[in-house]
């Protein structure tokens, strides 16, 4: 019985996503005050009635219920307690029903916190979740229900492709959801604002918190992913520029875009309209992401859904929502292009010049990601674009938008003196210049790019130090300030990491009987033995391996080969030493002939300094978004 | 500066970047594209002579020979056989009789020198590209 209320739970919450979708805009348009009223409680409704649905598929899961088909498809009795509960999102359905409901949350939240926001702006931003709420609702009821019933139940279930069966998977779907689905806020904002002819500098104060908040969690969630991908896949890469990854950075590249043509808009009123244009964008390729990972038209590690009549779904949906709000766009933009006047030396223009880059570096990712397809579509043959297209695309349009974050910062709105600037800036400039000529031989081998890499990264670090020491002269500085100090510390961090992996990495393929070693990057790793351990659900071949340095052991590393019972599909689980300055990773090949292996070992340096760029950019958002100021100001908004 | 100018300025600055970035592309795109083949086209000669291309096919069932990491394999779509030759440590999923996309280039000798083997992550899955080969080669006979 349960999961039929699951279902009807469900059904429940379209019906009041309908009106939740419906009578708030309309009531708005014609200030029926009953109308607009209903608002708030729709919302929270839905929000219950997914919550409940959610729960219920947990449980399902939880209490290994084989008569649900999802279940039967995801699960088994033998899987660990936790991993039952992260397949919930482990497949097509369930991780629908998680997007649904991360949208119905977000809608909530904008509820809950919106107390200060007058009524009629609350009803429209609340009404268009609505219509999306109600269009995902449809498309999971319609395609793809996860209540549906298998009958007779299964004895057993079929459990998850063993790749998932990880912690980062509990997290990463969630979290990267979460980004995806909090675009629709700040797209919401956009198009309320849209009906209302009301773009102004509340409205952009109003949605900037929310699309930061939603660009924390999804460059946590791209973050998880590539960490996931590393250690999980058990070949050393963090980022294959693979479709399913660049789905989700091309949304976060256009994000990136808009938090900071928000705050032009904010501060100066400017850039509306581009503001408006980079909040649908970023919407749309939210959905587009959705859509290409779930409708099964591309072919990589994450496409589980192959069902064309999804993919016909979501793809109809994606152009309704597209071409509704690009014709609300046409018609109802504000004519001024760029806003209050500013002079091409101030901070206006290089938020600018910044978003320029930004947008067409997400631009140079789309057509990479879509070109196959096309071609393919197109029956002019089947081709592969590989990361080789990309590195040579995406890089050298980071190269200026890194030169131009040394020196955005420093300028002022409207007119600086950009003399001034740079005279401040040659301490900066002069530090990049030493730090891009020394390390590369500090880490034994000079080339032009690993230099350009430190240059820029140590050009972003000094500026940034050098800014914030300034301005902790001149008073304590804001929340906001520190935050976008320590957020574009993050991505020199990144590059920092991005540098030494790419230039100083070693990677050996090797042959190994017991007792046989090898040596990378100044380790000596050697193959003690390879002997057979036994796990909850599955059977490994596990390699004993001692990592020493100059004779000094410093570590005893365990890599598997694993069988799954459920699936005979074998699984590689690296071993990884991590430290701060570099990480030593082996993985188990297959085994040889005469009891040897084949291992593959890596010596990757700095490569944790990745992820902590991401964690330091997550910082420096949730930092900005803290600000006093927009409690300040929202009380003035509501006095 | 006169707004007109600056606006003009801007517009300038942007098509700069967009122009920068379009050559970027068309650059990459001509150089880093690899081509799928099928295991037939190659025996017909069809293969692009000396550069990165891809094939798509079945692992022919007891063809896999190894010679420490150096593995011997024969990519079949079920009527021509092309020899494979690939130096290093295969993917889980790489097994007899089972779908695999190889990338690499012809040697003058005719064998197919792999750079990377690619077998995607589930057990039942067939690349679609192994399939398509399979499906042209049958359509070919059957003519």
């Amino acid at each position: 019985m349960i999961p039929e209320f699951g279902h009807y739970a469900l059904i429940l919450a379209l019906c009041i996503a309908i009106i939740q979708g419906t009578l708030p805009l309309v009531g708005a348009h014609q200030s029926r005050r009953e109308w607009i009223m209903l608002a708030r409680p729709a919302a929270q409704t839905v929000f219950l009635l997914l919550g409940i649905a959610f729960v219920i598929l947990a449980w399902s899961f939880y209490s290994n219920d084989f008569s649900v088909l999802y279940v039967a498809e995801h699960s088994n009795s033998q899987m660990p307690v936790i991993y039952r509960l992260g397949a919930v999102w482990g497949g097509h359905e369930g991780s629908l029903l998680l997007w649904v409901f991360l949208l119905s949350t977000w809608t909530f939240l904008v509820a809950l916190l919106s107390k200060a926001l007058d009524e009629f702006m609350v009803a429209r931003v609340i009404g268009v979740l609505g219509l999306v709420t109600t269009g995902l609702l449809l498309f999971v009821i319609a395609t793809s229900n996860p209540f549906e019933r298998l009958l007779p139940a299964a004895q057993d279930g079929r459990s998850l492709n063993p790749l998932l069966q990880d912690p980062g998977l509990v997290f990463h779907p969630p979290m990267l959801y979460m980004g995806y689905v909090g675009f629709s806020v700040a797209f919401a904002f956009a198009i309320a604002s849209l009906l209302s002819g009301r773009l102004d500098a509340a409205w952009a104060r109003w949605s900037r918190p929310w699309t930061t908040a939603a660009w924390v969690f999804l460059t946590l969630g791209i973050a998880l992913g590539s960490w996931w991908a590393y250690y999980e896949l058990g070949w050393g890469g963090w980022w294959f520029w693979d479709p399913v990854e660049n789905a989700s950075f091309i949304p976060w590249l256009v994000g990136t875009a808009l938090l900071h043509s928000l705050a032009v808009t904010e501060k100066r009123g400017g850039f509306k309209s581009w503001t408006v244009l980079l909040a649908i964008t970023a919407f749309s390729l939210s959905l587009l992401g959705t859509f290409l990972v779930r409708s099964g038209v591309l072919t990589s590690v994450h496409a589980f859904a192959t069902d064309p009549t999804r993919g016909v779904f979501i793809l109809i949906f994606l152009v309704l929502v597209v071409g509704s709000s690009l014709t609300l766009y046409a018609w109802r933009a504000p004519k001024s292009t760029l806003g209050g006047k500013f002079s091409l030396t101030s901070r206006e223009t290089f938020i600018l010049l910044g978003n320029v880059f930004l947008v067409v570096s997400a631009a140079s990712v789309l057509l990479g990601t879509l070109y196959p397809l096309l071609i393919d579509a197109l029956h002019l043959g089947k081709i592969s674009v590989g990361p080789p297209y990309f590195n040579s695309v995406f890089v050298p349009i980071m190269i200026p938008l890194l030169v131009l974050m040394g020196i955005g910062p420093w300028t002022s709105w409207k007119n600086s003196n950009l003399l001034d600037v740079i005279k401040r800036l040659w301490i900066a400039a002069l530090v990049a210049v030493i730090a891009a000529a020394l390390i590369p031989f500090a880490m034994g081998e000079f080339t032009w790019l690993s230099s350009l890499g430190f240059l820029l990264a140590f050009w972003v670090i000094t500026s940034g130090v050098l800014q914030i020491i300034r301005q902790a002269k001149a008073g304590k500085p804001t929340r906001s300030f520190i935050g976008m100090q320590v957020a574009h510390l993050g991505i020199a961090v990144f590059t920092i990491g991005v540098t030494m992996v790419g230039a100083y990495q070693e990677e050996k393929d090797v042959r190994m009987l017991a007792g046989e070693s090898v040596s990378v990057g100044g380790y000596d790793i050697q193959l003690q033995s390879v002997r057979p351990v036994p796990g909850p659900n599955y059977k490994a071949m596990q390699g004993t391996f001692l990592l020493t340095r100059n004779g000094k052991l410093e570590a005893t590393m365990y890599p598997e080969k694993r069988n799954y019972f459920s699936s005979t599909m074998p699984m590689t689980e690296a071993a990884i030493d991590a430290s701060l300055t570099r990480d030593i990773y082996i993985s188990l090949g297959e085994e040889l002939d005469d009891k040897a292996w084949a291992v593959r070992v890596y010596y990757k340096p700095f490569v944790d300094w990745i992820w902590g760029g991401c964690v330091l950019m997550a910082l420096g958002g949730l930092l900005a978004m803290s600000d006093k100021r927009y409690r300040m100001k929202l009380k003035k908004v509501a006095a | 500066m006169k707004p007109r100018y600056k606006r003009a300025a801007i517009i300038v600055g942007a098509l700069i970047v967009i122009s920068i970035a379009a050559v970027l592309i068309l650059n990459a795109l001509n150089s880093n594209i690899a081509l799928y083949v099928t295991p037939s086209e190659v025996a017909a000669g069809k293969s692009p002579a000396g550069q990165v291309f891809r094939i798509g096919g079945m692992v022919k069932d007891g063809s896999v020979k190894r010679d420490g990491l150096t593995v011997n394999f024969v990519i079949t779509d079920m009527v021509k056989d092309i020899p494979v030759a690939y130096t290093g440590i295969l993917p889980d999923l790489f097994k007899e009789g089972k779908g695999a996309v190889i990338q690499g280039r012809l040697d003058p000798s005719g064998k197919f020198v792999a750079s990377e083997v690619l077998a995607k992550h589930d057990e039942n899955y067939m690349p679609p590209e192994a399939k398509h080969a399979l499906e042209q080669a049958q359509k070919n006979g059957n003519k």
